[in-house]
């Protein structure tokens, strides 16, 4: 061991599931006991897995998985742009929409009448603020924010997130081979 | 309008495009002719008249669709009995173009594009139509209206709402002066009809005084004109109707430029002669014209200056009396599309197809029009070389540069006091070009259109010559009023609509390059778009199918290099934005909930062009 | 592997080639066992040169200047489907620019079009996927299109989902030349280019193609699919999952007739 190298400090890492189906959060779950090894390296931020409701200021790696179809998708993607050094679109919907991107090909008010249609009723929209609007288009994550590495996959496979993120936990470029590359 | 159900054309329908196909004799190679004079009798291609047509020519219903859909003035949709489109070159943009249109379309009761519900009318741009120093111009119906003004729109509006014929508008409106501001060997050259002919010695000897005049391609690529006509004329036909084609390339599309129009309105005889000229040395029969459809108002007169060289026996049959001496012309005209400026995609379009550049090699010097040897030229070349069949060689070798010989005529567009044609030796200053026409302030010139070199001033000593600045003609002024990003972003807009989208780079590249200028402009950009321009370009250069594809960064790529504060007073200081507000994003949903509350909008402030250019005349809107 | 009449032979990133007269550069590379990456190209058609993904360099130099520094002039760009092989030409393909290049051209297609892969029942099979996983094309990089067209569900046997066209004219060229039906063409052109269908009403049902014809087996990509045999063959053993794309180039040789 070369005594200039410092020891590593544990990497902060948050993860979130924007206009997605939470598979690749699921399929992360995949990498099976190799999560023990990862947590040696690593300490998880804001994530469904920690519950911690924000990101703090100092995370080194943000991963979301999902699109952005509504308000809220943006005010979380710009928290992540904000607070991580690296932002990470992991599976489809993050990478060119996916599934929740093929209204796009249709008008959002088009698509509202006819889910909020009642018989003799019209239509009525659900106007609650609470609720976050959506936006005319779904947009994968790197039309709105910079995005520093892509993981393509329907999910990603947890061998494929495996391999991408101890590459980039040793601060090599992620590459992904035969097998592993997937876009689907 | 006439009417065309979906079960089949009327019966009136039926007897014009028989009669259309009858003059034609149904021959497939003669579909664009057919598709164009099919619409000028009923105003458009329906899809019953596209299967007649189908049907008449022996094509599959499907080739004559795509066909139709290839070209901007076929239209397989009506779009009124007047079709309005705005020249949207930059000089009709300087000239006030955006903001007449814009006072038509209200006028109008219309948005661009839009047909009216009355069926009576519609308005739109459309590329260059070659009146850039008579501007802001317009075609009518495919005939030109020139110097638009407020006055003259409002005489229009008033003209279509009353639904007076084209004929009967006043005279003035389709008004197209020469402007010859400088003449010089070319214009000044006092030949007759028939001088070249009567001058001719045998093929050989005159291919090599075209060989020893130095003359070359003044399309822009320079390539020797004696050279191809030799390659033609030694190859040899091939199949059951071998023959040999001289075809003059009249598709003149680059924006900016106009002199061609010029040479056939006012030396037609000296193109034909040319034509002949070559006919003689290569041993072609027949010659064909490729005639922009911008052009089309000039369909006429040559038609009737090529009867008058038929009476005159210097077209036809054994031409002044030289028995084998057979030669004679047609003109073919195209239908709105600058890539069949390309030669093998004019070839393609001459025989009634898409226009798709071809693959090359073969070359058209031996597989060119119908798969037979053809000498493709410009206008000009043709001209020129009528005039070195009786001057000379070493008289024309004497103008111009070692390597360039001859003359060039210039298109002047933009800011200057004369816009219009000069004429120069090779070897001429862009400074003396500017001094002439009256250009003061400059800031840039764009040479050989779209496509050519954007010029600052440090190089205005520079010379138009093949081995310095080589140009088709296109020249177009920019004062220092003028915002060079504003150019460029005309130009990319240029290449989506003029992209036959072939090949990968070009269709999805000039989309991709368009959408990244328009991103700037909308104050959106940062360093990471003009990171993507400078990878959209390399692709379009390095794997573009043909020219068109590979010079369509070109204007891009001069002014990113110099004039980069036109963009960086655009640029934000964050490296990437989303290139949509993403306010508006959210304008869909307000609507349909009636929410205005916090949480239904994004408080950030859409961020305008810092540096408040880009409001002039010019600015694309 | 084709021996060269005449023992011709170009370099293929250094690599000795031999080639037939009449052979292109990419025909003679997939003969030889080498790979070059393409889409629009197929054993058994003419070459068509419209994706540029097989775009070569031919005969970059390295010259030394006056002050010592040895700079490479690159050599012209061409598609190596359409550029016959030529003597002791030195062809680069395997560059990082022109795997960079490539990659573009892939991101290119893919906002181009509407390519959702996992409900696509081409995945696995496709060769714009194919290509994009042997590039290590990770996202598609440009804004996408989100191009609005149409499918085509009218034919009996023949779905036509025109979101995933690629405009390679592989079906246009195999309906007009094998097939002898010109079921196929284009219309419109630049960024509104697209694939028609010939009859009047536009729809596929009113053509005469069968599910047989070749035009109805040569996509590429997920536009014409056979009704009733999607995702027949499980994920993991589909032909990109068992082997990429570029393994066995001689699979992508010219049919000896009709070189």
């Amino acid at each position: 061991m070369n005594a200039a190298t410092p020891v590593r400090r544990k990497l902060k890492v948050a993860t979130t599931s924007l206009a997605g189906c939470f598979g690749c959060h699921m399929s992360f779950l995949d990498i099976d006991e190799r999560i023990l090894d990862l947590v040696e390296l690593v300490e998880f931020d804001r994530s469904p897995i920690t519950d911690i409701k924000h990101c703090s200021p100092d995370c080194d790696i943000g991963v979301i998985e999902g699109g952005v179809c509504n308000a809220e998708n943006v005010h979380v993607l710009h928290e992540f742009r904000k607070n991580c050094k690296i932002l990470i679109a992991m599976g489809a919907c993050a990478i060119n929409g996916g599934l929740p991107a093929q209204r796009n090909s249709l008008d959002i008010r088009d698509i509202l009448a006819a889910v909020y249609a009642q018989p003799g009723r019209g239509v009525h929209v659900p106007n609650d603020p609470e609720i976050p609007l959506l936006l005319n288009e779904v947009h994968p994550l790197h039309e709105v924010v910079k995005i520093d590495y892509f993981l393509p996959g329907c999910p990603p496979s947890g061998d494929a997130i495996w391999t991408f993120l101890t590459d980039l936990l040793a601060g090599r470029t992620p590459t992904l081979g035969h097998g592993l590359i997937h876009y689907d | 309008m006439p009417n065309a159900s979906s079960n089949g054309a009327t019966a009136g329908d039926r007897a014009v495009i028989e009669a259309v196909l009858v003059r034609h004799g149904g021959d497939a190679v003669r579909l664009m002719q057919i598709l164009r004079e099919v619409q000028e009798e009923l105003g458009w291609l329906s899809p019953a008249t596209l299967t007649a047509i189908a049907d008449g020519t022996g094509l599959p219903r499907a080739r004559v669709e795509g066909v139709a859909g290839f070209y901007h003035f076929f239209h397989t949709e009506p779009l009124g009995r007047y079709r309005v489109l705005w020249s949207d070159n930059i000089t009709d943009r300087m000239l006030g173009s955006s903001d007449l249109m814009a006072r038509m379309c209200k006028k109008l009761w219309l948005k661009p594009g839009q047909v009216s519900e009355d069926q009576l009318v519609s308005v739109d741009t459309t590329s260059c139509t070659g009146m850039c120093d008579q501007g802001p111009a317009l075609l009518v119906n495919y005939r030109p209206v020139t110097r638009m003004t407020a006055e003259r729109v409002d005489q229009i509006v008033d003209l279509i709402r009353r639904k007076i014929p084209l004929d009967d508008w006043p005279a003035e409106f389709f008004a197209v002066e020469d402007n010859i501001r400088r003449r010089d060997a070319l214009l000044d050259g006092g030949l007759a009809p028939g001088d070249a002919l009567r001058a001719l010695r045998s093929p050989q000897e005159t291919l090599d005084a075209i060989k020893a005049s130095g003359l070359r391609g003044r399309g822009g690529a320079g390539f020797s004109t004696g050279q191809k006509w030799e390659f033609c004329r030694n190859a040899v036909g091939s199949g059951a109707n071998p023959a040999h084609y001289v075809v003059c390339n009249a598709d003149e599309g680059e924006p900016g430029t106009f002199k061609d129009r010029v040479l056939l309105s006012s030396c037609a005889d000296l193109v034909f002669e040319g034509m002949t000229v070559a006919g003689y040395v290569v041993g072609a029969r027949k010659g064909l014209v490729y005639l922009r459809g911008e052009y089309r108002y000039l369909l006429e007169p040559l038609n009737a200056a090529l009867e008058r060289r038929r009476a005159a026996n210097l077209l036809g049959k054994s031409i002044l009396g030289r028995i084998g001496f057979d030669f004679d012309i047609e003109i073919h005209m195209g239908a709105g599309a600058y890539v069949c400026g390309e030669e093998t995609a004019l070839l393609e379009s001459l025989e009634g197809k898409r226009g798709v550049p071809r693959k090359r090699p073969p070359f058209p010097v031996t597989n060119g029009f119908l798969g037979q040897p053809t000498a493709v030229n410009n206008v000009e070349t043709l001209a020129s070389a009528a005039l070195i069949a009786v001057r000379g060689a070493a008289w024309y070798k004497a103008i111009g540069t070692a390597k360039s010989s001859g003359t060039k005529l210039l298109s002047v567009s933009g800011d200057c006091a004369r816009p219009g044609i000069y004429e120069y030796p090779y070897g001429v200053k862009v400074e003396q070009v500017l001094a002439d026409c009256g250009a003061r302030d400059t800031q840039a010139c764009q040479i050989a259109g779209a496509s050519g070199l954007c010029v600052a001033p440090a190089e205005f000593k520079r010379r138009i010559a093949f081995e310095d600045i080589p140009t088709g003609g296109s020249f177009m002024i920019f004062d220092n009023s003028r915002d060079m990003f504003a150019v460029a972003r005309n130009f990319a807009h240029f290449f989506v609509d003029e992209s036959c989208g072939f090949c990968t780079p070009c269709r999805v590249g000039t989309t991709l390059l368009k959408n990244a200028m328009d991103k700037i402009n909308d104050g959106h950009g940062g360093e990471y778009d003009i990171n993507d321009i400078w990878r959209i370009i390399r692709t379009l250069k390095t794997a573009s199918h043909c020219g068109l594809g590979q010079t369509a960064g070109n204007c891009v790529a001069d002014t990113l290099q110099k004039f980069r504060p036109s963009y960086e007073l655009r640029l934000n200081v964050h490296d990437f934005e989303p290139a949509f507000d993403l306010d508006k994003a959210l304008s869909k949903m307000r609507e349909v909930t009636g929410r205005d509350d916090p949480g239904a909008h994004f408080h950030i402030a859409h961020r305008k062009s810092k540096s408040g250019i880009g409001t002039k005349a010019g600015d694309p809107a | 592997m084709s021996n060269g009449q005449d023992g011709k032979s170009f370099f293929l990133d250094d690599e000795e080639i031999p080639f037939e007269d009449g052979q292109t550069i990419i025909q003679a590379a997939l003969s030889a066992g080498k790979y070059i990456p393409h889409l629009c190209y197929h054993p058994e058609f003419k070459p068509h040169g419209s994706c540029k993904l097989c775009t070569v360099r031919i005969d970059s130099r390295t010259i030394t200047t006056e002050d010592g520094q040895t700079v490479k002039i690159p050599g012209r760009a061409a598609a190596s489907c359409t550029t016959p092989a030529q003597d002791g030409q030195h062809v680069e393909s395997e560059t990082p620019e022109l795997l960079d290049l490539r990659r573009t051209l892939v991101q290119m297609l893919l906002v181009e079009g509407n390519h959702y892969c996992p409900s696509c029942e081409k995945s696995g099979k496709c060769m714009l996927q194919g290509l994009g996983y042997d590039l290590g094309v990770m996202s598609p990089h440009f804004p996408q299109y989100f191009s609005k067209r149409e499918v085509d569900a009218s034919h009996p046997d023949i779905l036509l989902d025109f979101n995933r066209c690629i405009l390679c004219e592989l079906c246009v060229r195999a309906s007009a030349e094998v097939d002898k039906k010109n079921v196929f063409s284009l219309s419109g052109r630049g960024n509104t280019k697209h694939l028609i269908c010939n009859s009047e009403s536009g729809l596929l049902g009113d053509t005469n193609i069968a599910a047989t014809d070749k035009a109805a087996n040569v996509c590429p990509v997920g536009v014409i699919l056979h009704k009733r045999h999607g995702f027949e063959v499980p994920y993991g053993q589909r032909r990109f999952d068992r082997a990429p794309i570029s393994d066995n180039p001689v699979q992508y040789a010219p049919v000896k007739e009709q070189v």
